[in-house]
């Protein structure tokens, strides 16, 4: 068997291996639904002022909830093959196409924010490596220590503070200046970049400790390998041991560890973009808690569980083609 | 035990982290002396700036007392932080215990649950369960379990498949001993140590989740807490700086000193345990 056809049975293999996740995740959500649309009905009959037994049920009947439940099952598994998530009462509108227009801008937050957290933490992880025990990296890791402690929304409101308030350097809130009627792209490129600056910052701080903490080990861990001894017994410099040999092997489990925290990015996204008023899919999660629009919310669980197990499948396949030790048969 | 504080002593951070632990805790216990009455009324002139018109750390837009909350926050914090991981680490341990004991079908079933629990991301997750539940002490408690049992499943399991063909072990299953009483008297028994690090950590992220829900607004309505505080007074940021800093810090100061004292209890207790549980 060559190494190609190797590659699609691995990538298959692994894409069987979500599903079983996906539909477990599916189902739970459902039951969920179920918990929550009961309140759903009540409080549709209860805001329509004619709360009448004979109208309650008519709404059931309208949702489907007066099937069995396994027929409402079905019928839920269905509708998100479809990518029909329900319908939000409060936007008046399909849940997924409210998604949608969401997902550009936390796409963008979270993209600069990995940028950011990932390059970052891979510099400091290697300056308080190379410098064991010195004043770097003891500060390095006081600094890891701190950021790891710190309440995210808080972090983001003190930065509004210090940086918006006080100095005005940067916006509080916001996407992009609604009242400047940019004409050219780069004009406006550069707008939304300027409200992006504090959002990624914020949100980019708790994985920078992260990373940072796990390029440290990383680095520390190669070190002690035979194969640094090797080069140092050939005399290579150790400038180049660090930055040829070990660094290199280094960085893949810090790789790996971006793609896993994509989950807990997207639980940190809701409460930056709260603070910030970034209008992605954060936002539309508190807008939808705020309204008590469970269905909207419900939908954006599930969406975020389903990228989720998207994401760490694409981590897993580029992983195991950067790495040919990794075995893909 | 003598042994054991004279290991966890040599870390010196660790000593600090209790040290400030003891005090928030010293800060909880005296609130009701300190700061007598409902945290949440008015106890006098409203934004006042810390310092002035008998305000410790100034007061918000209802004159409400910044300290007295932070002090009467403090219980908040600690108690749900405590009961939710207590919760997480009695389901983690069951999961991971039935899973690595009798291995084949039980163990893969609880594993998919477990990874399938782990895929989730667990802010989002927990925030659902809140505001479908409707937020209370114990939806709170519920919620954050819910989301940090996985982390003590996997290492349980993994504890509980390295002792199980153990010669002790073996010996127990001779004398004709239950599997309970072999999983909970013998093996459990052995694998406290972990399960104490890892559990002290989940105290700071168990904090840290309960800040941001309380903070979005899904926390207990009739219970002062530290989120509800810097959520509270968000709006005032440009007019009083106060009344969201003050908590923030006693946050920070919080999971800060309980992440020392799980690093501390990590290199005192277990050595192999090096990467630290989140």
């Amino acid at each position: 068997m060559n190494h190609s056809t190797r590659r699609i049975r691995y990538v298959l293999k692994r894409l069987l291996q979500a599903v079983p996740i996906v539909f477990a995740i599916v189902v739970m959500n459902f039951f969920l639904l179920h918990m929550a649309e009961g309140d759903a009905v009540d409080v549709l009959a209860g805001e329509a002022g004619s709360a009448t037994p004979e109208y309650m049920a008519e709404l059931r009947a309208k949702f489907g909830l007066d099937q069995p439940l396994p027929v409402q099952l079905a019928v839920y598994l269905k509708n998100v093959i479809t990518f029909d998530l329900g319908y939000s009462f409060r936007h008046e509108m399909p849940v997924s196409q409210l998604i949608i227009d969401r997902l550009i801008p936390t796409g963008l937050l979270m993209v600069s924010t990995i940028l950011l957290a990932v390059g970052f933490g891979i510099l400091l992880g290697l300056v308080a490596a190379t410098g064991l025990n010195t004043w770097r990296d003891t500060a390095i890791s006081i600094f890891a220590l701190i950021t790891y402690a710190t309440p995210l929304f808080w972090v983001g409101l003190m930065l509004i503070v210090v940086f918006s308030l006080n100095l005005g350097w940067f916006p509080t809130s916001g996407m992009e200046d609604l009242m400047a009627f940019h004409d050219n792209f780069w004009d406006r490129a550069w707008d939304i970049a300027h409200h992006l600056v504090l959002p990624t910052i914020t949100l980019s701080l708790f994985y920078l400790a992260l990373y940072t903490r796990l390029m440290r080990a990383s680095m520390l861990e190669q070190y002690g390998q035979d194969y640094v001894t090797t080069a140092r017994a050939k005399g290579v410099t150790e400038q180049r041991i660090v930055f040829v040999h070990v660094l290199r092997n280094a960085l893949l489990p810090v790789v790996t560890m971006a793609g896993v925290q994509v989950g807990a990015l997207i639980g940190g996204s809701v409460i930056v973009e709260s603070v910030f008023a970034w209008p992605g899919l954060g936002m539309l999660a508190f807008e939808a808690l705020f309204a008590r629009d469970l269905n909207l919310l419900l939908g954006i669980f599930l969406l975020s569980a389903l990228l989720v197990v998207a994401v760490n499948l694409v981590v897993d396949i580029i992983y195991s083609s950067l790495d040919p030790r990794i075995e893909v048969g | 035990m003598r042994d054991f504080w004279q290991r966890f002593s040599r870390n010196r951070s660790a000593v600090l982290g209790l040290g400030i632990i003891f005090l928030i805790i010293v800060m909880a216990l005296s609130a009701p002396l300190f700061f007598p009455g409902d945290p949440f009324g008015l106890a006098g002139k409203s934004m006042s700036p810390p310092g002035e018109s008998g305000f410790l750390l100034g007061s918000d837009s209802l004159g409400r007392d910044v300290a007295a909350g932070i002090a009467h926050g403090a219980k908040t914090s600690l108690l749900i932080g405590l009961i939710a991981t207590i919760v997480a680490v009695l389901i983690g341990v069951i999961m991971g215990a039935l899973a690595g004991y009798y291995g084949g079908i039980i163990d893969d079933l609880l594993m998919r649950t477990t990874e399938m629990f782990q895929t989730i991301p667990s802010f989002v997750f927990a925030i659902l369960l809140v505001a479908i539940m409707k937020p209370s002490i114990e939806s709170i408690v519920i919620a954050i379990a819910v989301v940090s049992w996985p982390a003590v499943a996997r290492l349980v399991r993994g504890e509980f498949l390295s002792f199980r063909n153990r010669e002790f072990v073996q010996a127990c299953h001779t004398i004709g001993m239950s599997d309970v009483r072999i999983m909970l008297g013998e093996i459990l028994p052995n694998c406290l140590s972990p399960i104490i690090v890892i559990g002290s950590l989940m105290v700071a992220t168990a904090i840290l989740i309960e800040s941001g829900l309380a903070f979005l607004g899904l926390g207990d309505p009739n219970i002062m807490s530290w989120g509800f505080q810097i959520g509270a007074g968000r709006t005032l940021l440009r007019s009083a700086w106060w009344v969201c800093t003050f908590p923030g810090i006693a946050i920070l100061l919080t999971v800060l000193a309980i992440n020392l004292v799980g690093e501390g209890l990590n290199d005192a207790l277990n050595p192999r345990l090096r990467e630290r549980a989140s």
